[in-house]
């Protein structure tokens, strides 16, 4: 057996037995600057129960985190909360080593793992709320269906008082420390934020239906043991509170400034609102798509009042970069956002009246008429730009949540 | 009979299918669904779904 690898004590009867991949950095169009990790644990008791798996090519490294503590066949049963491949790529293939008397997963995870591995391999389907008694231990299942996919689940385990949560409460964050409390804080909120405007944003009513699930169940959660990144197992309610805010998405009085530019005209532009944003008394953030990742802009979002959105007019189209980061936002469902449209063109500039629709669907409350120059914005429009940012640093003081100025 | 949307997950009941899974008939109208079913898909519950446009 491979003995490259340790595993890492959670609690009483759980270790970490995932694997970390520093070098992640393109997570499916998510920019993963820190990397990440995939976590998979083991419970040790009178029967052994391993919960989730890692990411295919790193099942190496699990076996041999596993290894450490226990010899991988005396496993005896599996837990699937989550069908993604980052957490089941390796879970037959380990399965195939272990040979488990069972496979738990909900319902739709069974049906989701069918139609991933196309295995004829039983699954044992639990119920929502349904509590086992695997050995001594105690594992209540809750389904926690478009957290992020339908067939999400979580798992409680009442001896130790934890909450394996799947990628919920979960970062995308490769450390050698295994717990929140070892690491900055603000590279924390950072990470967390940026896992929730990217992946559970567009569930945000989901959130709080699932929170308030939760809380009706009544466990006590002492620990959150999520898939991805560092283990909460001190003061969990941390990102339980956050998650609770991103979920509501109150406007504060940020504007986020979202744009390319071909010759400096709707960059131009963009400065000159901000600067009427500025002295309105706004916050403001501006992304030119050069530079900005469109997961990053998500998380700006993310805490904002304001998305406004500037292209040039390419080939009677709007800007490649600009038509990726509205198709991804509008995906993501932000809510409650007012904003404004701006660019500059050569002779058509369809590119305006595609992102007004784009922004419509949206549901963003456009407050100003757009914004068109013509090749080289003039004096006049300057003029606009920067009375539109002023205009929209008066809708923001009108709408902002007190408690909140949007400055993460 | 309209198809609706689920403004969650993006499922689509169409009355012609019905929900047989959830032993809801082929030709059921999203209106005669009883007030308890659930996006098959997601839970959401009806008052989330939308008329399709």
């Amino acid at each position: 057996m491979n003995e490259a690898f340790r595993a890492v004590q959670i609690t009483d009867h759980v270790y970490w037995v995932g694997a970390i991949d520093w070098s992640i950095r393109d997570f499916h169009g998510y920019l993963t600057s820190r990397g990440s990790t995939y976590n998979a644990y083991l419970v040790l008791g009178e029967k052994n129960t391993l919960v989730d798996a890692v990411k295919a090519p790193l099942k190496e490294e699990m076996l041999s985190r596993i290894a450490s503590v226990l010899a991988p066949e005396k496993i005896d049963y599996i837990i699937s909360n989550h069908a993604e491949m980052d957490h089941s790529g390796a879970l037959f293939e380990v399965a195939d080593v272990v040979h488990p008397e069972k496979i738990y997963a909900s319902s739709l995870g069974n049906k989701t793992l069918i139609e991933h591995f196309h295995t004829d391999r039983e699954i044992t389907m639990v119920k929502d709320g349904e509590t086992c008694a695997l050995g001594n231990l105690h594992f209540t299942f809750l389904e926690s269906r478009m957290l992020h996919w339908p067939e999400s689940m979580v798992t409680y385990l009442a001896e130790d008082r934890l909450l394996f949560s799947q990628d919920i409460f979960g970062m995308h964050l490769a450390t050698g420390e295994r717990f929140t409390d070892e690491i900055a804080e603000h590279i924390l909120n950072s990470e967390a934020a940026k896992y929730y405007a990217n992946i559970i944003l567009p569930y945000s009513q989901v959130v709080l239906r699932f929170l308030d699930k939760v809380k009706d169940c009544n466990l006590e959660i002492e620990v959150i043991a999520p898939d991805h990144g560092p283990v909460w197992r001190k003061n969990p309610l941390h990102i339980i509170s956050s998650y609770t805010k991103w979920a509501a998405q109150k406007p504060t009085k940020k504007a986020v400034i979202v744009y390319d530019t071909m010759w400096n005209s709707t960059a131009l532009m963009a400065d000159v609102l901000a600067d009427g944003l500025m002295e309105g008394g706004a916050a403001v953030k501006q992304m030119p798509l050069g530079t900005s990742h469109r997961s990053d802009v998500a998380t700006e979002i993310l805490e904002a009042g304001a998305l406004v959105v500037g292209s040039p007019t390419l080939n009677n189209n709007i800007f490649p970069t600009v038509a990726d980061v509205m198709t991804y936002l509008k995906g993501l469902k932000p809510q409650n956002l007012c904003g404004a449209v701006f660019g500059s063109h050569g002779w058509s500039g369809e590119a305006i009246k595609q992102l007004e629709v784009l922004m419509k669907d949206m549901k963003v409350d456009l407050v100003a008429d757009s914004i068109k120059a013509k090749y080289v914005p003039d004096q006049d429009v300057l003029k606009y730009c920067h009375a539109v940012g002023k205009q929209l640093a008066e809708r923001l003081a009108a709408v902002a949540d007190g408690d909140q100025d949007g400055i993460a | 009979m309209k198809k609706y949307t689920c403004t969650i997950c993006g499922y689509v009941y169409d009355p012609a299918q019905g929900d047989p899974d959830n032993d809801v008939d082929p030709g059921t109208a999203f209106e005669d669904l009883p007030d308890e079913w659930l996006c098959p898909i997601c839970g959401a519950g009806k008052d989330q779904f939308e008329v399709e446009a």
